[in-house]
């Protein structure tokens, strides 16, 4: 008899406990779900701003091929001859096409002449995203002229880790949480010119808006 | 002449003045800061930067569903069907798939610190795929016991295939390990709710195996946790798994759980010897009057000395602030700041040039590191006291005597692993694999009763 009042009393408070628990944890799923209505979900990003091109994301990310990449903002871009973002700076004057010229390890950087202009010529730099491996090379050698070019989180890689192991890497706390919907980032610089674009009705740069949240 | 040109020049600059300052909002960022101006081309339009789209959202739902599939299978396994291969089969498959192809991401262990980040930061967004991942065992556990434990968690399934040589730990050395688990999962939440970094995602000893690559110090964590496990049975589970540290003590109150034979245990011991884990418990002896009192009177004691020690503890985690908040990449940075700023620093580092460059000024960094260190005086105390908690517990844990009749897994121990199954001499009757359980025994002969009992003070000899 007392023994079996005990158990009952036992199995109460188990049952009581686990009431409680299922409850709670109810709550606190609810209690996320609802305060996570109120906003987006967040990916990884870098603030181009931010970014000293230290060449962690080709290093750190926990995926083979990093998620970072280099992208090429055409209208920051100077088309200049001597690039200091496709050559190295003995590469500059010889502006010999040889490796040992050349800032890009992997050959990333695509140079292609546009025009002859009052004595000047003019060379297009695209990157070929698939050989890019995020080293940072060519951002840091841009950074000396207009800096069009710049790393970004390619959110088609991107495993949008719980801790992003470039962000606890970043020397320069250039990491940020971005919202999925708006993934990307322009330079505060780019933003005005690529919202004027936008405005003469040009799609791809209405595209590229859509895509970056500003921080204004 | 001489006016109507002038008049002429006076208009043009009016003009030019209005148009400027109607064009300069618009105009000012882009030619102020580019070195060189972008040229404009006869027949070639300046192309615009493009970027991938996100992937589709359609994997962390199918991960939830995965999830959810594979707790009601272990439960079944272990609860309904009693089947040890089963549990193993699932256990292989939740290795794979949780493991070796979603990589270890998203598990319940980390979800439990964006679960704390999303408590105490508002701002941060919690995927809701986290939330379902760190609940649904939760869920499940008050239920069925820790049956995640078992097959699902890829952690667990690691160690559960290689638990092949498992030695007995002494049992002072396993409750004192075990507690390790709790402060774990404190420091966790401290630091994830302070934004200072994930620890249980930065130190999970398995991700370079499922990634297949990491730096040299979590390889060698990470390998020396594996050989453990083949000699102590799941390590990471029983020591450190702050996950699982809250599925212990739920596992506590659960509905059902794993019981080892299927009808009366004839104690035989078969199991005790064979769990990997030390999970189970055999039954206990009548005790001499004078034993009750000793233990009785420990039982006092540890209500007595429970207090002091969280006190103790408390003092101890205030006393810990700079070194805790040191984990917080800001703070190294403004010490390394303040060294270089008193000419002591012999270098700068990367994260120092960053700062100089980023127009912050010291100050600021200064006042931000300071208050964060209040910060951790609090929050040090508070991990402190909780440490003291979780050793004061125990020791009153320790202290009270259960009753035991027959061999009984550990509420809080046992992992659901279903091993014992395959050793129980009436579970082997049970599924017709013999018609006698004295087949199943070393010596042919049925034990006249529990074999503890035949020793004195419980102890085997």
């Amino acid at each position: 008899m007392n023994s079996e009042k005990q158990t009952d009393r036992r199995g109460f408070l188990a049952d009581g406990a686990r009431v409680a628990g299922v409850v709670s944890a109810g709550v606190l799923g609810g209690f996320l779900a609802g305060r996570r209505g109120q906003a987006d979900e967040n990916r990884w990003q870098i603030d181009p701003d931010k970014c000293v091109g230290c060449g962690n994301c080709a290093t750190h990310c926990v995926l083979d091929e990093s998620a970072v990449k280099c992208v090429q903002c055409f209208d920051m871009c100077g088309f200049c001859n001597r690039c200091t973002g496709y050559y190295t700076l003995d590469g500059l004057d010889s502006r010999d096409t040889a490796a040992e010229d050349l800032l890009c390890p992997t050959e990333a950087i695509i140079r292609t002449f546009v025009e002859g202009k009052a004595g000047q010529n003019f060379y297009e730099y695209t990157i070929d995203t698939d050989a890019c491996i995020g080293c940072a090379m060519c951002v840091k050698g841009c950074a000396l002229m207009n800096g069009s070019l710049y790393l970004q989180v390619m959110h088609d890689r991107c495993v949008n880790c719980n801790e992003c192991a470039i962000a606890v890497a970043c020397p320069s706390d250039a990491f940020v949480n971005v919202s999925a919907d708006k993934p990307y980032r322009l330079k505060r610089v780019a933003l005005g010119v690529m919202r004027q674009k936008a405005g003469k009705a040009d799609k791809a740069a209405q595209k590229l808006i859509d895509q970056v949240q500003a921080d204004e | 002449m001489n006016r109507i040109f002038r008049l002429r020049v006076a208009a043009l600059l009016v003009v030019a003045l209005v148009g400027g300052v109607l064009m300069g909002g618009v105009m000012a960022d882009e030619s102020s800061d580019l070195m060189f101006p972008v040229p404009e081309f006869s027949d070639h339009p300046i192309p615009t930067a493009s970027v991938p789209e996100v992937q589709g959202e359609v994997a962390p739902l199918l991960d939830v569903a995965i999830l959810f599939v594979a707790l009601c299978l272990a439960s079944y396994f272990t609860l309904v069907s009693r089947s040890r291969r089963n549990v193993l089969l699932l256990t292989i498959a939740s290795l794979l798939w949780f493991g070796f192809w979603r990589q270890g991401c998203v598990c319940p262990v980390g979800a439990t610190q964006n679960v704390a980040l999303a408590i105490f930061d508002p701002t941060y967004v919690v995927p809701l795929t986290v939330v379902a991942f760190f609940v649904l065992p939760l869920v499940f556990t008050l239920f069925f016991g820790r049956t995640f434990c078992a097959s699902v968690c890829p952690l667990g399934a690691m160690q559960e295939l290689l638990a092949v040589r498992s030695i007995r730990v002494p049992r002072w050395l396993d409750h004192s390990l075990g507690l390790v688990a709790y402060i774990y999962l404190g420091a966790a939440v401290i630091f994830a709710a302070t934004k200072t970094g994930f620890i249980i995602c930065r130190y999970d000893p398995f991700i370079p195996f499922f990634r297949l690559g990491a730096n040299t110090d979590m390889l060698l964590f990470g390998s020396s946790i594996l050989l453990i496990s083949v000699f102590v049975g799941r390590p990471y589970c029983r020591y450190l798994c702050p996950y699982g540290a809250i599925l212990r003590v739920l596992s506590c109150f659960s509905k059902w759980r794993l019981s080892i034979p299927p009808d009366t245990c004839i104690n035989c011991q078969l199991c005790e010897d064979v769990c990997p884990y030390g999970a189970i418990h055999p039954p206990t002896v009548t005790q001499s009057p004078e034993r009750r009192r000793k233990g009785k009177r420990r039982l006092v004691t540890a209500l007595m000395v429970a207090p002091v020690v969280v006190l103790g503890f408390w003092w101890l985690g205030t006393a810990l602030a700079v070194p805790l908040s040191q984990w917080h990449p800001e703070s190294r940075l403004a010490e390394q700041v303040r060294l270089e700023e008193l000419g002591v620093a012999a270098s700068t580092t990367e994260a120092s040039d960053a700062f100089r460059g980023s127009g912050r000024s010291v100050e600021q960094l200064y006042q931000s590191a300071l208050s964060r260190r209040n910060d951790f005086v609090t929050l040090g105390g508070l991990l402190g006291a909780w440490t003291g908690l979780v050793i004061g517990f125990k020791l009153i844990h320790l202290s009270v005597r259960r009753r035991r009749d027959d061999y009984q897994a550990d509420r809080a121990g046992c992992v659901s692993c279903g091993r014992c199954y395959w050793y129980c001499p009436v579970e082997k009757v049970r599924l017709g694999l013999i018609s006698d359980v004295s087949e199943a025994l070393p010596d042919g002969q049925l034990p006249t009763g529990p074999l503890v009992q035949l020793t004195v003070g419980g102890k085997k000899s």
